[in-house]
């Protein structure tokens, strides 16, 4: 008998933090790390009487957000109360959007083996986070959880996917690059271990090629890129061996394990899933008219794609280096700067693509605290370009830059790494290497021509590998030949 | 919509409270006549009318908006100044979770 196949059907939501410094309701700080219910009033306390009054900055970051995935953005939209009882949520009821969201109908472009894969975003929706509850790490933990209000009322945007992503792998890329958008655009850092940045997916499987969607699960919990792979594999497995052996998947919400690595069903006193919403009557509807649009758009940066199409066609370096450089913005901007300081595009995405990346990784360090600045870097591939040293030496220069935290001039100096271009020195090496090795001078005499690298190496290895080449190349060639 | 015992009985579940036999029998009747009130809407033609569950009409220029400014609130002791249970700085609830 031959086990039918399966395929995953993915959809995501995506809840981000806006970086604005104040709550979306209320002047509260947003700074993360407060000691505990510091960051609190009446409003984010859900305290009675006390009034929502709309941030609007956190209508320009969502606006941001929209605009570059590719939405349609709602001239009027509708804040909603969502209602449900849960001890981090004092108001009882999240205010939220429903059935009229900020941003509808947008997608993200995902690529796979080279070809181009795009995901249907369904909507954008502004609303408040709650409160973190903390279920352990207190003496009476086995009790009591633990409430601290200092995120209730932290400005989020829930970005919904179409169920259009089809493996983990997918998933991973969708997150990563929805990730790199909203950092481009400094509305939202990313951080999801600091939960800034969080995830949960809707998972089903069904006969490969089916039209009709199988009953999902979803998952919580997904606190990192490397869990929500993790827990999609296992998910999608639990599922496809569930449907094998004849049974079916329940509908439930399900939470990821690190230290079992498994999911298991999530069981909370949280009674039944009818959230009744309704307009929230403390708010007005959100107007955000095209003329804000259009103000709001142009106050965008360029964003991945576009800076990476950018690279390609100003500095004529390889697409992939381009995907590799525009990663962060950062590291975007850190190659800019540097490739127009040299003048030389091409040196300075290999130095960053090759040695730097190598180096920051090696001492887990991020491109802002590079210990080598792109003016730094940039002097050093000026001194290749201008044959004051040679390549090989230049990686000897660039990790005692990296190491010891010195210009390239001043590490040239140090070391005495100045490449020998003054062809009288270049000679006497020559002469003491052909007395040295009388045999081999024979050979060549007698035409074994390919004994000239050997000779080479030895100027070179004479030379501490300060010689120029081509000149040692040249000279060696005039001397033996002539 | 007709309300039922087995109505209010849900209701109140979802409201978290708990709901006397008289006072399930009074609330199917209050409920059901709150509906038949709302229910007389009904019977107007209201296509063409904009919903108005917001009167305000409001424009991005006249939005009360508020500017991202910080400004400092109540201090730990404050927040946690009604909660009937506190510790290390937090309010403690039943244990609301078990993840087996």
């Amino acid at each position: 008998m031959t086990h039918m196949t399966y395929e995953a059907v993915i959809g995501l939501e995506v809840h981000a933090q806006l970086l604005t410094r104040t709550k979306i309701f209320c002047p509260c700080s947003t700074r993360f790390g407060a000691p505990p219910n510091t960051n609190t009033c009446p409003v984010c306390l859900g305290l009675p009487g006390a009034l929502p009054v709309l941030n609007r900055e956190v209508v320009v970051m969502a606006v941001k957000a929209a605009l570059a995935f590719n939405c349609r953005v709602n001239p009027l939209s509708i804040f909603a109360r969502k209602n449900y009882f849960y001890p981090d949520l004092p108001k009882g009821y999240q205010i939220s959007q429903f059935d009229k969201p900020l941003a509808e109908f947008g997608h993200l472009d995902l690529e796979e083996d080279g070809r181009p894969h795009r995901v249907a975003i369904k909507r954008v929706h502004l609303e408040e986070d709650a409160g973190k509850s903390i279920h352990d790490g207190f003496a009476d933990s086995d009790r009591y959880s633990y409430i601290d209000l200092n995120r209730s009322g932290t400005p989020l945007i829930e970005i919904v996917s179409e169920p259009e992503i089809y493996s983990p792998a997918q998933a991973h890329d969708y997150l990563t690059r929805l990730k790199v958008i909203l950092e481009y655009l400094q509305v939202c850092d990313g951080n999801m271990e600091e939960g800034s940045l969080r995830c949960d997916a809707n998972v089903s499987i069904r006969p490969a090629g089916s039209p009709t969607l199988g009953t999902k699960t979803e998952l919580k919990n997904l606190n990192s890129f490397r869990f929500l792979q993790k827990a999609l594999e296992y998910e999608i497995g639990r599922q496809t061996r569930l449907l094998q052996q004849g049974g079916t998947v329940t509908q439930e919400t399900r939470l990821w394990s690190t230290t079992e690595q498994r999911t298991f069903p999530m069981r909370s006193k949280e009674e039944a899933h009818d959230y009744r919403y309704f307009p929230e009557p403390d708010l007005p509807p959100l107007v955000v008219d095209t003329d804000w649009q259009g103000e709001i758009r142009a106050g965008m940066p360029e964003l991945p794609e576009e800076k990476k199409q950018r690279f390609v066609a100003e500095y004529a370096i390889p697409a992939y280096d381009a995907g590799v450089l525009t990663t962060t913005r950062a590291l975007a901007d850190f190659f800019e700067e540097t490739a127009t300081r040299s003048g030389n595009p091409k040196a300075a995405s290999n130095w960053i693509m090759g040695d730097l990346l190598r180096d920051l990784k090696e001492f887990n360090l991020d491109i802002e605290s590079s210990p080598i600045s792109p003016v730094q870097l940039a002097e050093l591939i000026g001194c290749i370009d201008s044959k004051e040293v040679s390549g090989k030496m230049a990686k000897d220069i660039f990790e005692a830059m990296f190491r010891e935290k010195k210009p390239a001039r001043q590490v040239i100096r140090e070391k005495g790494l100045k490449q020998i271009t003054d062809p009288d020195a270049i000679k006497t090496v020559i002469e003491d290497v052909l007395v040295a090795n009388p045999k081999i001078h024979e050979q060549y005499k007698g035409g074994k021509k390919a004994t000239l690298g050997f000779f080479v190496g030895q100027v070179m290895k004479a030379t501490r590998g300060q010689a120029n080449p081509r000149l040692v190349n040249e000279l060696l060639r005039a001397r033996l030949d002539g | 919509m007709k309300i039922d015992g087995a109505r209010v009985d849900y209701i109140a579940n979802l409201a978290q409270l708990a709901v006397t036999e008289e006072e399930r029998r009074e609330l199917i009747g209050q409920m059901n006549s709150i509906l038949d009130y709302v229910e007389q809407l009904n019977r107007l033609d209201t296509s063409g009318i904009e919903p108005t569950t917001q009167v305000v009409h409001t424009t991005e220029q006249n939005y009360s908006w508020r500017a991202d400014q910080p400004r400092s609130g109540f201090s730990q002791e404050q927040s946690l100044g009604n909660g009937p249970a506190t510790g290390s700085g937090h309010f403690k609830v039943p244990k609301v979770i078990s993840e087996k």
